[in-house]
């Protein structure tokens, strides 16, 4: 039975800071092995979640269990959760080894095998041989790699990442974000992260909770995310959309709610007379084009409502064109009324 | 060329400085002379001539030096280890958390070594009497913990401040507990600060007259009995060889704890 038990449950967490509820009523389930993301904008609530699973934080409504236990007033060092920070929160007066195995030797395991535990822990990190560094002379990637070992030599049952690529460059973000699926599908430990980039989010995670003002407004897998938004909010938040007020869709051949058409769904046309009746299509002009390099994105004005077209590069539309804009019905999607 | 003519000092500015460091530091400077005339009853200058017997005669034939010179030690260490124990804790308490009235808290903390000394000395010998507390060596140590806190709080405070809270909440991720956490993470941060502090509050203490004045009761602290030594004059120059002693007992810590913050600061600016 206890192998049925979800890695983290939230039943009902609510947590106050003051008078704002930083989280409110959160109801989740994290399965074993699974790489989720908590994804929402600044202050949604998602750093406080994963904070609540790291114990920093305790629920003041609700309960939390991980792996089947609860994990109400369990401080953070009896739980068998690591944590890799936002900054890293290296020991800056130790040497790189040394900030391995802390955890280790908290734990009172003998030097020699903690040496020879963190030397792995390193070099599953690309960082064989760093041990005698100092934090202070590595770069913000190698750093990020030390906290992830520092967190992982401990044989956490779940790994946290508050943002973990948040300070990288775009290159080693995106190498990271390849090595941090690599690493969580070797080691089949659960992942937890936290990230107010869709981007991200969609290509590392098996699923994605979508969080605003404290609430899970959407949690499913990234594809299901994003096709099928339950939400204005996360129609705008996940990618961009055309977010379609019910009178247009219904216009459309959609249903008389509001709807959302992604951009990269509408083809662009010269010719009006050649729409496949599974398609909708309107007309109007091309007010702004903004070229993105392997898309271009283009907004054309068709009577009261604007819609932008996301097109291969080297469509060639310029601006003050009249044009005809092709969709298929069935992407637009009848979203919830939240927002 | 413009950069090179403001680096040179107008002769006037160098000359009011040159003036103010003599002022400052001639008076030391005879304290060390007089410590080798050959003139006992009075100051004389310039000295008839110069001796190191003094120096002899203060460490083979002047028992009265030994007692308060112990006393000072005992005063000055207790009160040191008293500062440094609740001038961390106040420190770790005041830069964890935000409050209202924290700065006003901050305040009251620094404020005994703004007051003058007559003020903490009155009030804490009103207070004693008032609690019947018999005036001995523990109401002078008590009486120097209290500027001696505040010269531990100062240094502790600002290295906190500088200390990344998420060290100790990656510290107990990591399994440590409250205690492991200070020893393995805190500690080694702050600890050239408390160091510096506690060297600080040493010096301080080792040469304070007037808290002691108030706080004593028939007990002799070793500059008390300088006092003492100056008013009826015999073998003079033996309190100035004391004097030299003091000075020396009291800035080297002085001087440690000036190069201990400042390393620490490099330090944790190259951390960055």
């Amino acid at each position: 039975m206890s192998f049925m038990s979800p890695a983290v449950r939230f039943q009902n967490v609510s947590r106050r800071f003051g008078s704002v509820r930083a989280v409110d009523g959160v109801s989740l389930d994290i399965e074993p092995g699974e790489f989720f993301a908590l994804l929402g904008p600044s202050g949604s609530g998602k750093t406080t979640c994963l904070r609540l699973i790291a114990g920093f934080e305790q629920p003041d409504e609700g309960h939390i269990e991980i792996f089947g236990e609860r994990a109400d007033g369990v401080p953070p060092y009896r739980r068998n959760v690591n944590t890799v920070f936002q900054d890293y929160a290296l020991f800056p007066h130790m040497t790189v080894g040394e900030n391995v195995a802390y955890g280790l030797m908290i734990k009172g395991v003998g030097r020699a095998e903690r040496e020879a535990k963190a030397k792995d822990a390193l070099a599953m990190v690309k960082l064989a041989g760093y041990e005698v560094r100092r934090t202070a002379q590595l770069s913000g990637g190698q750093r990020q790699r030390v906290a992830l070992a520092r967190a992982l030599v401990n044989g956490p049952k779940v790994l946290l990442l508050d943002e973990p690529l948040g300070a990288l460059d775009l290159k080693l973000r995106e190498q990271m974000q390849e090595e941090l699926k690599t690493l969580q599908t070797s080691l089949g430990i659960t992942f937890v992260f936290v990230t107010h980039d869709q981007g991200e989010a969609l290509s590392m995670a098996n699923r994605v909770a979508i969080f605003n003002e404290g609430k899970i407004v959407q949690v499913g897998t990234p594809s299901s995310v994003y096709e099928r938004p339950a939400s204005r909010f996360v129609a705008d938040f996940v990618g961009s959309s055309n977010v379609l007020p019910p009178e247009f869709a219904a216009a459309h051949g959609g249903h008389a709610m509001w709807t959302s058409l992604r951009p990269e769904k509408i083809q662009i046309s010269s010719k009006s007379n050649l729409v496949p009746a599974a398609c909708a299509h309107a007309t109007g002009t091309v007010t702004a084009i903004s070229y993105q390099g392997a898309v271009t994105r283009i907004t054309v004005a068709t009577g009261k409502q604007a819609l932008i077209a996301a097109t291969p590069a080297g469509t060639d539309v310029r601006k003050g064109d009249s044009v005809t804009l092709i969709w298929p019905k069935s992407a637009m999607v009848a979203m919830g009324e939240d927002a | 060329m413009s950069s090179n003519a403001n680096r040179t000092t107008p002769l006037g500015l160098r000359i009011a400085a040159i003036a103010g460091l003599l002022f400052l530091h001639l008076p030391l400077a005879l304290i060390f002379l007089y410590a080798f005339t050959t003139e006992e009853k009075s100051f004389e200058f310039p000295p008839p001539g110069l001796t190191t017997k003094w120096f002899e005669t203060a460490w083979t034939s002047r028992p009265d030096i030994w007692p308060p010179l112990y006393l000072s030690l005992q005063v000055a260490a207790i009160a040191t280890v008293l500062a440094l124990i609740f001038g961390t804790l106040a420190a770790a308490a005041l830069s964890r958390t935000r409050f209202f009235g924290r700065e006003t808290i901050s305040l009251l903390f620094v404020l005994p070594i703004a007051l003058p000394g007559i003020i903490t000395g009155i009030a804490l010998r009103s207070a004693f009497d008032i609690m019947s507390i018999p005036f001995s060596v523990w109401t002078i140590i008590l009486g120097h913990a209290t500027f001696c806190i505040v010269v531990v709080y100062n240094n502790a405070v600002a290295r906190f401040r500088r200390l990344n809270g998420n060290l100790v909440e990656a510290s107990m991720d990591l399994g440590a507990n409250a205690f492991q956490t200070f020893r393995h993470v805190i500690l080694p941060q702050i600890g050239t600060a408390l160091l510096a502090g506690g060297m600080l509050a040493f010096a301080l203490s080792f040469d304070e007259v007037i808290v002691t004045t108030f706080t004593a009761g028939q007990q002799t602290t070793l500059p008390i009995w300088m006092l003492g030594e100056l008013i009826r004059p015999r073998q003079r120059p033996v309190t100035n060889v004391v004097a030299v002693f003091v000075f020396v007992v009291t800035l080297l810590p002085i001087l440690a704890a000036y190069y201990l913050t400042r390393e620490g600061e490099h330090t944790g600016g190259s951390s960055k």
